[in-house]
């Protein structure tokens, strides 16, 4: 699904963010990306969904070669990607089903399949009572379920989360944590980087660890192995 | 693009311009402002340009024929004046029409001033009245029509008067009012654009972080554009139509106020004669600053 070899990317101000990652997603794979802060995991995150190109190597997503996209191109991949973030990224003043319908409002979908999927993935979510409500009129954990649903609105193959439960409670977090298994369940291939020792620990998954720029560890059903 | 896209993309812009609320106030307000500014300074030229025709158009030679010029030759003298290609009209004005008509001139009140002149001690010569058709070639037909008096033994022209001195003077004023005026609108069409699409770029800015995450779900830069085109376009038609309004009811109440006053005497363009032209030139700049001011500012962010 996931495929990068050699990746290395320096940014302008000279940090070498990722230097020679090669690494293999598999389909419908849950991976967690641990390391300390500034070790280039959320660099690793923003190739995939092709927000920075590497400054050397080969990337591919779902078949297409992300590092040669040409502009033009990349938001007909960004459509097979789901992302979700640490601060949720809402619309602003528009309601939580329009948030979700925009996504579909993009690829042009019909008003009645939008309206049918986006009640769709807000039951999933378990939000489907708050759909008129503004972001600002919800908790975090709630704004978080509704950046997923509209992650998954459409579909899309791979799911990137960046610390998706960053700013949340314990508690939330972990209806967050089961919500993502579901979907992963359901058969989407979830990247997610995280702090939370916790979740790792508790909820087994593939963990790759990232520490200055490299891959240092590779394990199935791996531990978060950081004591911060 | 399919049409129902496009009723989308409209249905976004209209929203947004709601949804934006104090934003788009202040871009409408911003556009309002400039445009009236804009628009109370086209009227006064229009006028200023309109009193300055109708001042040209005023200019007359006044032919003062020497006393006892005979019907034959004055009738000769008005045909040779007549036939010079640049004099629109010749009408002969008797001393006795004359007198009546500086009667009138001097209205009720002071009337009775040429109580104890008539027909026989009437002070005034006989004069033809000339008009010319391009009224700055009036001091050149005025010297041409004195020099008749060397083809005529009887020298049959006493004085040639068009108000030498103070006619060059008006002319010189209504050009320049002209100049000054058209450069005026100009560069305050200029200033209006400019201070029109920076408001309109600092409402953007606020959204800068909106239209990022538009692009993390795969919206194309098309798909972002349109909204924000006709969110421009409407901010720019609301202001504009605010601002005609605006000029209809101050100028209307402006005009209806000086109209009827006699000792102003001014004649003021009425609105129905220009109102096309102003919501034509006002509507048109706001829709153009407002689709301008917005596709600029985005294309800096559309960029991935």
């Amino acid at each position: 699904m996931i495929e990068m070899q050699d990746v290395w990317k320096t940014y302008p101000n000279g940090t070498h963010a990722l230097q020679g990652v090669s690494v293999k997603i598999d389909r419908n794979e849950f991976v967690y990306i641990v390391g300390p802060s500034g070790a280039g995991k959320s660099t690793f995150m923003k190739l995939i969904y092709r927000e920075e190109v590497p400054t050397k190597g080969q990337i591919s997503v779902g078949g297409f070669n992300i590092g040669k996209l040409k502009p033009r191109k990349i938001p007909y991949v960004r459509r097979n990607i789901g992302v979700v973030f640490q601060d949720f990224r809402l619309l602003p003043r528009m309601t939580a089903f329009e948030n979700v319908a925009f996504a579909m409002e993009v690829i042009e979908a019909p008003k009645k399949v939008i309206k049918k999927r986006v009640n769709e993935v807000l039951d999933l979510v378990g939000l489907r009572n708050k759909a008129n409500r503004e972001p600002s009129q919800l908790s975090g954990g709630e704004q978080q379920r509704i950046a997923i649903a509209r992650a998954i609105v459409n579909s899309p193959s791979v799911i990137i989360a960046d610390e998706p439960t960053g700013n949340l409670d314990p508690e939330t977090s972990w209806g967050i944590m089961q919500l993502l298994d579901e979907i992963n369940f359901r058969g989407t291939t979830i990247v997610m980087a995280t702090h939370n020792r916790d979740i790792v620990n508790k909820m087994r998954k593939r963990v790759l660890a990232i520490e200055n720029g490299n891959i240092v560890r590779d394990q199935a059903r791996g531990e978060y192995g950081y004591e911060f | 693009m399919n049409f129902k896209t496009f009723l989308r993309h409209m249905r976004e812009g209209f929203r947004n311009v709601f949804r934006n609320g104090w934003m788009s106030v202040a871009s409408i307000t911003s556009i309002v402002v400039s445009l009236f500014v804009l628009g109370v300074f086209i009227l006064l030229v229009l006028n200023v340009n309109a009193i300055a025709d109708k001042a040209d158009s005023q200019v007359q030679i006044n032919v003062h024929l020497t006393l006892n010029t005979e019907q034959k030759l004055r009738e000769a003298l008005q045909n040779e004046i007549g036939s010079m290609p640049e004099v629109s009209k010749i009408e002969f004005i008797s001393k006795d029409q004359g007198l009546q008509e500086f009667r009138d001139s001097l209205g009720e009140e002071a009337a009775d001033l040429l109580d104890g002149f008539d027909k026989d001690n009437n002070p005034l010569p006989d004069t033809l009245r000339v008009e010319v058709v391009q009224p700055t070639t009036v001091p050149f037909v005025a010297e041409k029509i004195l020099a008749l008096n060397g083809t005529h033994a009887e020298k049959p022209i006493y004085k040639v008067k068009y108000g030498k001195g103070s006619i060059e003077t008006l002319f010189k004023i209504t050009k320049a009012v002209r100049n000054i005026g058209f450069i005026f609108v100009a560069g305050l069409a200029l200033m209006s654009m400019f201070l029109i699409s920076n408001t309109i770029r600092v409402t953007i800015l606020a959204r800068r972080k909106e239209i990022g995450i538009m692009k993390l779900v795969g919206a194309t830069n098309y798909f972002i554009r349109w909204p924000f085109f006709i969110e421009g376009a409407l901010i720019g038609f609301i202001g504009s139509m605010v601002t005609v309004i605006a000029l209809y009811i101050g100028y209307g109440s402006l005009v209806a106020s000086v109209q009827g006053d006699p000792m102003l005497g001014l004649q003021l363009i009425a609105f129905e004669d220009i109102w096309l032209f102003l919501c034509g030139l006002l509507v048109g700049l706001g829709v153009t600053i407002g689709v301008w001011g917005s596709t600029v500012s985005i294309r800096k962010f559309l960029k991935v």
